[in-house]
Parts: C-alpha cells; structure tokens; sequence
C-alpha cells in the first residue's frame, strides 16, 4: 500500500500551488462531467541528492510534453490528443480523457535545471531533478576559542 | 491541498470488490478507462495502463467475456522516499461480455506507451448480408 505522507500544515505550499493549479488548469477534461482533478498526477520521490517525479500520462507523445525547471520549480506542460472516430465509427464507450494539461510542482530544493534528465516509459514520465551544488547542505565546524 | 483520494478515485478507478472475486494478491488493482469503437468490420478497444508493457498484458476471451488484466512495474528509488503521492501504482483489471460475434483467430493486440489497443475483427456470418429476394 501506498502511504500517502501529509505535508506539514504549517505553510502549505501545495495549497498554494493547488490554488495555482485550478486557475491555470486549462482545458483538460474527461468526458464525463466530472471534477477537474489535477491532471497528470504526480508522485514526488525526495532523496538527499536528487528528486524523482513520476507521472502517469499513457497514449502521448514524448515531444508533446513541455518541461521547464527555474530554482525549486517545475513546470510541465503538455497535451494529450483526443482520440479521433474514424469514419464509420460509431462510439460505445468514451472514458479516456483529452486535452491540454499545465501543472507546477514545488520542489523541496534547488535543483540544476542543466542536469535534469526525463524519460518516458510504458506511458510513464520519469523525470529525475539533481539537487544545486550550492543548494547541498554544507557542514559548518565549530572551532572553540576564545 | 488537492484531496488526494478523489485524485485517484477519478483518474484511476479502484475496482469495486464487491463485483470481482478477491485476488489472492493484496495489490491494489484499478479498472483502466477505455474508449471502445466500433464499425462495419471490427470491434476497437483502447485501454490506458501506464507502467504496464507487452510482456505484463494478459488478453483473453472466454465465453464472449473479454477480460484484460495487467501488472504495472513497482516504482520505487533506493534512498528516496515518497514526499507526495497523487496515484497508486497496482494490477489492471477489467472485463467486458461482447455482443458481437468475433472472429477469435484473428483478434490482434498491440501495447504502446501504456495504452492497450485491441482490435477484434467481427466474424464473417455476423457481417449484414443482404438477401436477394426471389419473386414467385
């Protein structure tokens, strides 16, 4: 099972960024009406030296997706084309959503924007974040004197 | 903050347990959204399991019952841990009764980036067939 950690409700920066999130949340919707939900969700992996976000986005191609990394942020843009009937088909079912999505996730670091590295396997995005040099924490020796 | 159980509940359905006999696994299994088609010739199912490959996709009909089952790969990184989860990653299940006749010999099955694409070709008697009308 998966143990979902609850960040710290001191300041919430995911609040701040859900708040950012639905206002940017373009025009990705399921065809149901349903909620819109954050989309693609994300699963953050925090490690002394790197990040690792994981995202499941099935059926896309790897250039329509849009990563941009300033500081602690990251930025993914992309599109999920809709599933067109071809002539003479008719639908059954229609359950796969489409669309353009925009997301912004905090990052618990800095991290080098020139060393980030993404790959996008069996529809999931795997994006690794190393941590800036100047972001590591350092060890500060205490010298006694007087 | 985003309410993470309706993330995964929208995106993902988690199988109903009532409707599916327990697995012996404990995993957490989803029914995968799908976009079913159809015209004069074949039957077209697209279904979305990211994590899942061609090797892990079992495909099978019995009885007119399509069933579609999957494992996706366990992710997880030695040394990090998960700060923030939006989705759960476990075993796909979903079955369908088809009402068409199908052509079992001739069903094709091809994964892609996480989306399973079945293409189910229609049997021949099932085909409309006009019927010459004689006169007398």
């Amino acid at each position: 099972m998966i143990t979902i950690a609850r960040p710290d409700l001191r300041w919430d920066p995911w609040r701040e960024m859900d708040r950012l999130q639905r206002e940017m949340t373009g025009v990705f919707t399921l065809p149901r009406r349903q909620p819109v939900v954050a989309f693609p969700p994300l699963n953050i992996h925090t490690g002394d030296d790197d990040v690792i976000i994981t995202s499941e986005i099935p059926g896309i191609d790897p250039g329509d997706i849009d990563l941009t990394v300033t500081g602690d942020t990251l930025t993914i843009k992309g599109l999920r084309k809709e599933h067109e009937a071809k002539e003479g088909e008719t639908w059954h079912r229609r359950e796969r959503g489409s669309g353009s999505f925009y997301r912004t996730v905090q990052l618990p670091y800095n991290v080098d924007g020139n060393k980030v590295q993404a790959d996008y396997v069996n529809g999931v995005l795997k994006i690794v974040l190393p941590r800036a040099e100047a972001d590591k924490p350092r060890k500060i020796s205490v010298s006694s004197g007087k | 903050m985003a309410d993470i159980s309706k993330s995964l509940k929208s995106e993902k359905a988690q199988a109903q347990e009532a409707a599916l006999a327990e697995r012996t696994k404990d995993r957490l299994t989803y029914n995968p959204a799908v976009d079913i088609l159809e015209d004069a010739d074949n039957l077209y199912i697209y279904a979305d399991m990211p994590g899942a490959d061609d090797k892990s996709v079992n495909v099978s009909l019995e009885n007119d019952v399509l069933t579609i089952e999957a494992q996706a790969q366990d992710v997880s990184f030695d040394k990090h841990d998960i700060t923030y989860a939006e989705y759960g990653v476990g075993d796909y299940y979903r079955a369908f009764t088809l009402n068409e006749t199908v052509d079992r010999d001739k069903i094709e099955a091809r994964m892609k980036n996480g989306v399973l694409n079945i293409v189910l070709p229609k049997a021949e008697a099932v085909k409309p067939r006009s019927i010459p009308i004689k006169v007398g």
